[in-house]
C-alpha cells in the first residue's frame, strides 16, 4: 500500500517560506531553513533549554521567544505574547519574526541578561568554555556590561559517581540533565530540589549516579555545569581535534567523536549535530574506560559546522549575523558586542577600580548581614 | 443590605455540619440538578449567570466549561483550586471553614455539569484544619447519599477528594496545581495544551476557585438570569473582599459588583474608613501582584467617574490609571505606610514564591528583590530605578505562567506612581532609613 504523505503546511519565517510537515514546530522549520542554506543558520532562534532527542524538554530558557505576526491563514491575528519557538506548532499560513523582530532581539538581550546575573562567569578555568551554548548565546545576544551589582549565588562542587562533576554555580536549570536520567535511565536519582533561584539540581543526599548510561549527562549539559572528571581540566577544547571513530559495544551503538592531544586520547563523547545535540547516547564504558586509540576504528575528522570555537579556533564574527545590516557586516568592521564603557589599559586604574568594587561588595555583604 | 449569596447563612450556629445546612435549604441544588435537570442545562444556568472565576483572572466560568474537550472512553476531572495564599486574599479559607457544604454542592453540581466522576479540592496545606472540616462534610455528604456511588437514585457516581497542597504559591496556578496533584513537582505547564484538553493525567480538566464554584448551588437554586441581574454590567452577581490594612472593620465581606470604591471603603458596613486621624494614601484592590493605585486614582478613574468594584471599572485606564479585581485582596495603606518597604515586601514574597523553572522569572524576582532591598536600606543609586522598571517589562509576558507578571507589576506600579518616594529614599538615605521613616512629601505640598 502506498503510504499517504501529509499535507505540507507553508509558513513564512523571518520573511522566507518554508513547507514542514504538520506537528513540526517553529524552531525545527528555521532550522530547516538553515539545514537547506547554511548562509540562513543565523536565523535558527538559540536554544539553551530545548533538545530535540529528549520529550518534553523545551519552553523554560525562553531564549528562543519569537512573535508571531500571523497566527494562521484562517486566523490572522497575531499572537499576544511572544511564543517559545521551540514547542510551539507551526499552522498553516503562520508568519513568525525572529531576527526582524526587534523587539524578540531586545527580550533576547535579556533573557542572557538574567542567565548571566547568576553565572559566575569563570570561563577561563571551566571545562566547557569553547563548547559552550552559553558562551555563545553571550557573544551572539548579549552585552558586555552587566547590570548586576550583588553578589551571587554559590554552590559547592558534588562529586555524582566516580565520573561526573556537578558544579551548580553554573547550572542554567534546563532540566535538559533531568530529562535525560528520566528518559534513558532505569532508575532516575536526580532531579531538581527547592524553588527559584535557589533551586539546583541534586541527587538526594548526594548519592551517586550508578548506571551505565550516566555519562550522558555531561554531553546534554548547555554549560559547564555537569563535567567529566576523566577530561577536568586536562585541555582546553579548541587545543583537542575531534576525530569520528566507532567500536563494537554491546550496550550503545558505539558511535562516538575521540578528542586528540597529539596521539592520546583525551576524552570520549558521542556525535553531536549541528546543533550540538547527541545523535545516540552512548554508554560509559565507551566513554569513560576506552580511551586507547587501538579500542576504536577511526572514521575521520569531525566536521563543526557551526560557529565554533573549534572549527575556527576563533569566534568568527562573519557567522554571527544581526538584523537589518547582515549585508553590510564583515568580519573586518564587526563589533562585536555593545560597551560603552571607557576602556582600561592603565594597570593602576583597574587595580584601583578593583579595590573599590571588592569594598562595595563587602561593605554590602555586611549590611546584609546585619539586616 | 446588599444581596448575599454565598454569606447569607454563614453566621447560623452550627452551619458546618450536614443538618443545619440542611436545614437552611442546602443540598436542593443538589436534588434539582441531578433529578430534574440534563448535565448540559446545568452549564447553560451557569453560562447565562455570567459568573466570572473568582480566583483573579476573572474568565467567565460556563465559557471554560464549555471548552472542555469530550473526548470517548477519557475521564474528565474537575479541580477546586483552594490553594489560596495571594499575600492580601483570605476569603476562600473563610468561606471554607465557616460553610463546607457550600463548596461541597457546588462540587456536586459542577462535576455533574462537566460529567465528571472524581473531582479534587487542593487545599494549600498550612490550612490543615480546614482540610479536616472538608473531610468531615464529604464524610457527612456520602452519609446522607449525596456523594458516592449513585447520587440521589439518578445512576451519576461522584467521589470528591481533598488533597493537601504542599505550601507553594506557585501551584494555585492551575497548571502547577495539575503537576502537583499528579505527585510531581509543582511547575507550570507549557500552554497549550489547556487543561481543558490535556489536564489532570493528561485528561479534559477544569479548574475553578472555590468562591466561583460556591455560587452554582444559588444560580441552580433561583437561575442564572436572577444570578446576572445582580452586579454591573458584565461583572455579575456577588464578590467576596478581603479588606485588610489600616481601616477600622478588617475582614471579609461580600458586596454586589458595581459598589462603588468609595462605600465600600468608608460605609460602616464594609471596611468603616481608615483608621481614626490618618488618611488614605494608596490601596491594592485585588491581591498583592495587581498594580498598586495612589488615593486620588482609586476613588476616581481618570476620567472622573467613580471607580466601583468591579471588573470593569477597576481596570479603567489600563496600568496607566487603573488595575484589577484580581482575587479580591483590598490592602488598605494610610500615610503611615512605606511604599518602598511595601513594594519589596511583595518582591521578597515572589523571589520566595517563583519555582525557577523559566529564566526571566527565577533571576529576574531576586534581582528586583535584592535591587529593592538595596533601596529600602540606603544604599540605592539613581539608576536603580529605572533598572527596576526595565527588569519588571523585560519579565512581564516572557515566563511560561502569570507569576512572572504577578511579580512585576507591583513594582511597576508602585514606581509609576509613587517614584517620588523612590527617588526620597535613595537621595535621603540616612532618613528614610530610620525607623517608621515614611516619605511625606505629597502631603507637604497638600
Amino acid at each position: 500500500m502506498e503510504e499517504i504523505k501529509p499535507q505540507l503546511i507553508k509558513i513564512t519565517f523571518d520573511g522566507i517560506e518554508v513547507e514542514v510537515e504538520p506537528g513540526t514546530t517553529i524552531m525545527q522549520a528555521a532550522r530547516k531553513i538553515a539545514e537547506a542554506d547554511e548562509s540562513q543558520a543565523s536565523l535558527v532562534p538559540p536554544a539553551m533549554c530545548y533538545y530535540k532527542p529528549l520529550n518534553a524538554s523545551g519552553g523554560k530558557c525562553r531564549a528562543c521567544l519569537v512573535k508571531v505576526a500571523q497566527g494562521s491563514a484562517k486566523d490572522p491575528r497575531p499572537m499576544p505574547k511572544l511564543v517559545p519557538s521551540c514547542i510551539t506548532q507551526v499552522q498553516e499560513g503562520m508568519v513568525v519574526e525572529n531576527t526582524t523582530n526587534q523587539g524578540v532581539l531586545d527580550t533576547r538581550k535579556s533573557i542572557v541578561e538574567f542567565l548571566l546575573i547568576n553565572h559566575p562567569l569563570d570561563c577561563p578555568i571551566c571545562d566547557q568554555a569553547g563548547e559552550c551554548h552559553l558562551q555563545d548565546f553571550a557573544f551572539e545576544h548579549g552585552s558586555v556590561k552587566t547590570r548586576y551589582e550583588e553578589e551571587r549565588r554559590t554552590f559547592d562542587k558534588i562529586d555524582i559517581g566516580p565520573y561526573v562533576q556537578l558544579h551548580m554555580t553554573r547550572c542554567i536549570l534546563c532540566y535538559r540533565c533531568v530529562y535525560t536520567a528520566d528518559q534513558i535511565t532505569n532508575k532516575r536519582v536526580h532531579g531538581v530540589m527547592n524553588r527559584g533561584d535557589a533551586s539546583e539540581i541534586s541527587t538526594y543526599i548526594e548519592k551517586a549516579i550508578d548506571n551505565d548510561f550516566s555519562g550522558n549527562v555531561i554531553d546534554v549539559c548547555p554549560v559547564g555545569a555537569l563535567t567529566d572528571k576523566t577530561f577536568r581540566f586536562k585541555q582546553r577544547v579548541w587545543f583537542t581535534k575531534p576525530e569520528d571513530a566507532h567500536r563494537d559495544c554491546d550496550k550503545c551503538c558505539g558511535k562516538v567523536t575521540l578528542w586528540y592531544r597529539g596521539d592520546e586520547v583525551l576524552r570520549v563523547t558521542a556525535r553531536k549535530n549541528t546543533w550540538g545535540e547527541v545523535n545516540d547516547f552512548i554508554c560509559n564504558t565507551c566513554r569513560f574506560d576506552k580511551k586507547q586509540t587501538s579500542d576504536w576504528v577511526l572514521e575521520g575528522p569531525t566536521k563543526v559546522k557551526r560557529s565554533s570555537v573549534i572549527s575556527a579556533n576563533k569566534y568568527r564574527a562573519d557567522l554571527v549575523k544581526k538584523p537589518d545590516f547582515a549585508l553590510k557586516l564583515a568580519a573586518s568592521q564587526y563589533k562585536p558586542v555593545d560597551d560603552d564603557r571607557a576602556y582600561v589599559t592603565d594597570e593602576e586604574t583597574i587595580r584601583q577600580q578593583s579595590i573599590e568594587n571588592n569594598e562595595k561588595a563587602n561593605h554590602r555583604s555586611l549590611l546584609a548581614k546585619n539586616n | 443590605m446588599a444581596k448575599k449569596i454565598l454569606t447569607e447563612h454563614i453566621n447560623v450556629p452550627g452551619i458546618e455540619t450536614f443538618d443545619v445546612y440542611r436545614k437552611q435549604g442546602g443540598y436542593t441544588a443538589v436534588e434539582k440538578a441531578i433529578k430534574t435537570m440534563t448535565p448540559e442545562e446545568v452549564v447553560e444556568e451557569a453560562k447565562k449567570s455570567g459568573v466570572r472565576g473568582r480566583g483573579g483572572a476573572g474568565f467567565p466560568m460556563g465559557m471554560k466549561w464549555g471548552f472542555l474537550a469530550k473526548p470517548e472512553g477519557v475521564p474528565r476531572y474537575l479541580v477546586c483550586n483552594a490553594d489560596e495564599s495571594e499575600p492580601g486574599t483570605f476569603k476562600d479559607h473563610h468561606l471554607m471553614k465557616s460553610i463546607p457544604h457550600l463548596l461541597i454542592e457546588g462540587m456536586i453540581i459542577s462535576s455533574f455539569a462537566l460529567g465528571a466522576n472524581k473531582s479534587f479540592i487542593y487545599v494549600r496545606g498550612e490550612l490543615m484544619y480546614v482540610i479536616r472540616i472538608l473531610e468531615k462534610a464529604i464524610e457527612e455528604a456520602k452519609a446522607q447519599g449525596f456523594l458516592g456511588k449513585n447520587i440521589l437514585g439518578s445512576g451519576y457516581d461522584l467521589e470528591l477528594v481533598v488533597q493537601p497542597g504542599g505550601g507553594a504559591y506557585i501551584c494555585g496556578e492551575e497548571t502547577a496545581l495539575l503537576e502537583s496533584l499528579e505527585g510531581k513537582r509543582g511547575n507550570p505547564r507549557n500552554k497549550p495544551p489547556f487543561p481543558a484538553v490535556k489536564g489532570l493525567y493528561q485528561s479534559p480538566t477544569v479548574v475553578n476557585n472555590v468562591e466561583s464554584i460556591s455560587n452554582m448551588p444559588w444560580i441552580i437554586n433561583n437561575g442564572g438570569d436572577v444570578y446576572a441581574a445582580i452586579g454591573v454590567g458584565r461583572s455579575t452577581g456577588t464578590k467576596l473582599i478581603s479588606a485588610s490594612g489600616h481601616i477600622q472593620k478588617p475582614g471579609v465581606y461580600e458586596i454586589e459588583l458595581g459598589v462603588s470604591v468609595e462605600e465600600f471603603l468608608n460605609s460602616d458596613e464594609y471596611c468603616g474608613g481608615i483608621r481614626k486621624g490618618h488618611h488614605l494614601k494608596a490601596l491594592v484592590a485585588g491581591g498583592s501582584s495587581v498594580p498598586i493605585l495612589p488615593a486620588h486614582l482609586i476613588m476616581k478613574t481618570a476620567n472622573g467617574e467613580d471607580r466601583l468594584m468591579s471588573y470593569e471599572s477597576l481596570s479603567d485606564g489600563g496600568f496607566a490609571t487603573g488595575t484589577m479585581l484580581g482575587s479580591g485582596g483590598f490592602i488598605v495603606f494610610d500615610e503611615t505606610a512605606c511604599i518602598v518597604r511595601n513594594t519589596w515586601n511583595f518582591s521578597r514574597f515572589y523571589h520566595h514564591e517563583s519555582c525557577g523553572q523559566c529564566s526571566p522569572c527565577r533571576e529576574g524576582t531576586g534581582w528586583m528583590e535584592k535591587v529593592l532591598h538595596r533601596i529600602e536600606h540606603g544604599h540605592g543609586s539613581m539608576h536603580d530605578v529605572d533598572l527596576l522598571v526595565d527588569i519588571s517589562k523585560k519579565i512581564e509576558g516572557n515566563t511560561i505562567c502569570p507569576l512572572g507578571d504577578a511579580a512585576a507589576w507591583p513594582v511597576a506600579s508602585a514606581i509609576r506612581h509613587f517614584r517620588d518616594e523612590f527617588v526620597w529614599h535613595i537621595t535621603n538615605p540616612h532618613e528614610a532609613t530610620q525607623p517608621g521613616a515614611v516619605y511625606r512629601g505629597e502631603m507637604e505640598l497638600a
